[in-house]
């Protein structure tokens, strides 16, 4: 089988940089031998520059008081939100972004190209653009939003499901590059067998396509919840702040900053805690299997 | 034996470019918006000809006002650039005990102008140079009928305050203190302009800001006076900085600020005299 990496397509190539480039454990060199210098000091000053940050708020930590700060039921109820949140909008992701992704890599139609770049335009933007963008199309006297008001009574701005719309309109298209990349890599063949099998399309699609890419839909998913659980300007802009109910983990840190910044440092430790722990814990077990 | 010299030397040239590089990053973080420093050289021997850029940190409620004055003190002494960076007075203190090279600071709040002085950052004594009052924006022509604080609690109407770390966020809870008053509002906001922007955008039915920001919204919002807001004026106090890149210039601004001229433009602005 053809494994993603192996295949010279470009947006497969996309795909790899975003998950962390080609495997590790192919690059055997040791320090020692073949790294020539010139790449070795700025690769570590890379590194340097990248971890340091993460170092600093380590040694800021403000220990002694830490396990007050983490069992106040603010930071619980932020937490518990935020996890929540960046799921929703994970699985949010995954029913809309995965047919979107499909459509992408193996349907030719007119103007896919500025498709595939409208798509990936949440990547770049500004979130609190974004959040603006939302407000316009989804708020209260937003373009649809209206609509929603008028027909059923539905607004989102200040909920929680806005979050969650704030949150999937930022991470769904790292899940759409992740998974049209595993796509144009996996071989169409067998899908033509199945159709020459008597399948349809969709049962095709269902019994053949999803489970050969099923390890890019879990990178690709691992990678959008971690951006649903670090957005903030999308959330704060669209969603506001208010406790318990749109107040995720980034808010209560910005606002926490203004007053108390131990306690900011504090909740900032947890986000990363958290991140670190689910993308290295998910890393070896999806990411790797070929 | 040249050959290994030589690529020392080209490792030691990528290590320095690349060492440049980081600093370079790190000299654009930390100087932010303002480009000072290198024209601050005012000369000593005439003091009344300023020269150069003078920088002002200024809360987010005086953007309108502050770059009037900052365009009448460019008038007044040709050849000086007002830069300003407005925001949240918290996070402004935050950048200036931070290090970010500010000739003037001009906070929301007293204790937003502690958190500077205390740490030393400040030349002189801060001087309180108008006072801000609470008022309630609501939606142009006021459909929900709000005529008071108490008409906020009611239900089915979506408020938004300023989160209570900022200071308009802490006068608003002290209004709603003083009139004994219980309200949940849609959203904590994170700056004063924030709150105003979700009732001009029509997101929210009304918001509770200073009356500066709603004059300075035009007809975008309607304002509505409360009585319990005169238990919750701030203060706003204006300062010289130590580390001033420009202090001449900085004298003569907040010189100005409270000047008969200044103080004209901030009442029309709406602000109080202190």
């Amino acid at each position: 089988m053809t494994s993603p990496t192996d295949a010279p397509d470009k947006s497969a190539a996309a795909a790899d940089t975003l998950r962390g480039g080609p495997r590790r454990g192919r690059v055997r060199t040791g320090f020692g031998r073949g790294v020539p210098l010139p790449l070795l000091v700025p690769a570590l000053l890379g590194l340097a520059f990248l971890v340091l940050p993460l170092i600093a708020l380590l040694v800021r930590t403000p220990w002694h008081s830490l396990p007050d700060q983490l069992t106040s039921p603010e930071v619980w109820q932020a937490l518990k939100l935020s996890l929540l949140c960046a799921t929703a909008a994970t699985a949010v992701s995954l029913v809309i972004g995965v047919p979107l992704a499909w459509l992408l890599a193996r349907v030719e139609f007119p103007g896919r190209g500025l498709v595939r770049a409208l798509v990936t335009l949440p990547l770049v933007l500004p979130p609190v653009v974004g959040g603006v963008a939302l407000l316009m199309a989804l708020g209260r006297n937003g373009i649809v939003g209206q609509w929603l008001d008028a027909w059923f009574g539905v607004t989102l701005p200040f909920t929680t499901a806005g979050v969650v719309v704030a949150e999937a309109f930022v991470a769904m298209p790292f899940l759409v590059i992740s998974v049209e990349g595993t796509l144009r890599a996996a071989d169409p063949r067998y899908e033509e067998a199945a159709a020459t099998l008597g399948a349809s399309r969709f049962t095709a699609f269902r019994r053949v396509t999803l489970p050969l890419i099923a390890p890019g839909i879990a990178a690709g998913a691992v990678l959008a919840w971690a951006r649903a659980l670090g957005e903030f300007g999308a959330t704060i802009t669209f969603a506001g702040n208010f406790p318990g109910r749109t107040q995720t983990m980034p808010l209560a840190v910005y606002l926490a900053l203004q007053s108390d910044p131990e306690a900011a440092i504090a909740l900032s430790l947890v986000l990363l805690a958290v991140s670190v722990a689910v993308l290295a814990g998910l890393r070896d077990r999806w990411m790797t299997a070929s | 034996m040249t050959r290994s010299a030589r690529r020392t030397r080209r490792t030691l040239q990528v290590a320095g470019a690349g060492a440049a590089a980081l600093l370079a990053l790190s000299a654009c973080s930390s100087s932010d918006d303002s480009s000072t420093g290198s024209d601050s050289s005012t000369s000593a021997s005439s003091p009344d000809k300023l020269s150069g850029t003078v920088t002002v940190f200024a809360a987010a409620s005086l953007k309108e006002s502050f770059t009037a004055l900052g365009k009448e003190f460019e008038q007044e002494h040709p050849g000086t650039k007002v830069m300003f960076s407005f925001g949240g007075s918290d996070s402004l203190a935050a950048s200036i005990t931070g290090g970010a090279p500010a000739d003037v600071f001009a906070s929301a709040s007293p204790k937003t102008m502690a958190i500077v002085t205390d740490k030393g950052d400040a030349s002189g004594t801060p001087a309180t140079f108008v006072r801000n009052q609470l008022e309630i924006a609501t939606l142009p022509g006021n459909p929900d009928k709000i005529a008071s604080l108490k008409d906020l609690t009611k239900s089915g109407l979506k408020v938004v305050l300023c989160d209570k770390t900022v200071p308009c966020g802490a006068a608003a809870q002290k209004a709603l203190d003083a009139g004994k008053l219980k309200l949940t509002p849609v959203s904590y906001e994170q700056d004063v302009k924030a709150a105003l922007t979700k009732v001009e955008l029509k997101e929210a039915d009304a918001a509770v800001v200073y009356k500066t920001d709603v004059n300075a919204a035009g007809d975008k919002v309607e304002g509505v006076d409360f009585p319990e807001s005169a238990d919750a004026i701030n203060d706003y106090p204006i300062v010289q900085l130590k580390d001033a890149p420009n202090a001449e210039a900085a004298e003569a601004f907040i010189a100005l600020v409270q000047s008969a001229d200044g103080q004209k433009v901030l009442t029309e602005a709406g602000f109080l005299k202190p």
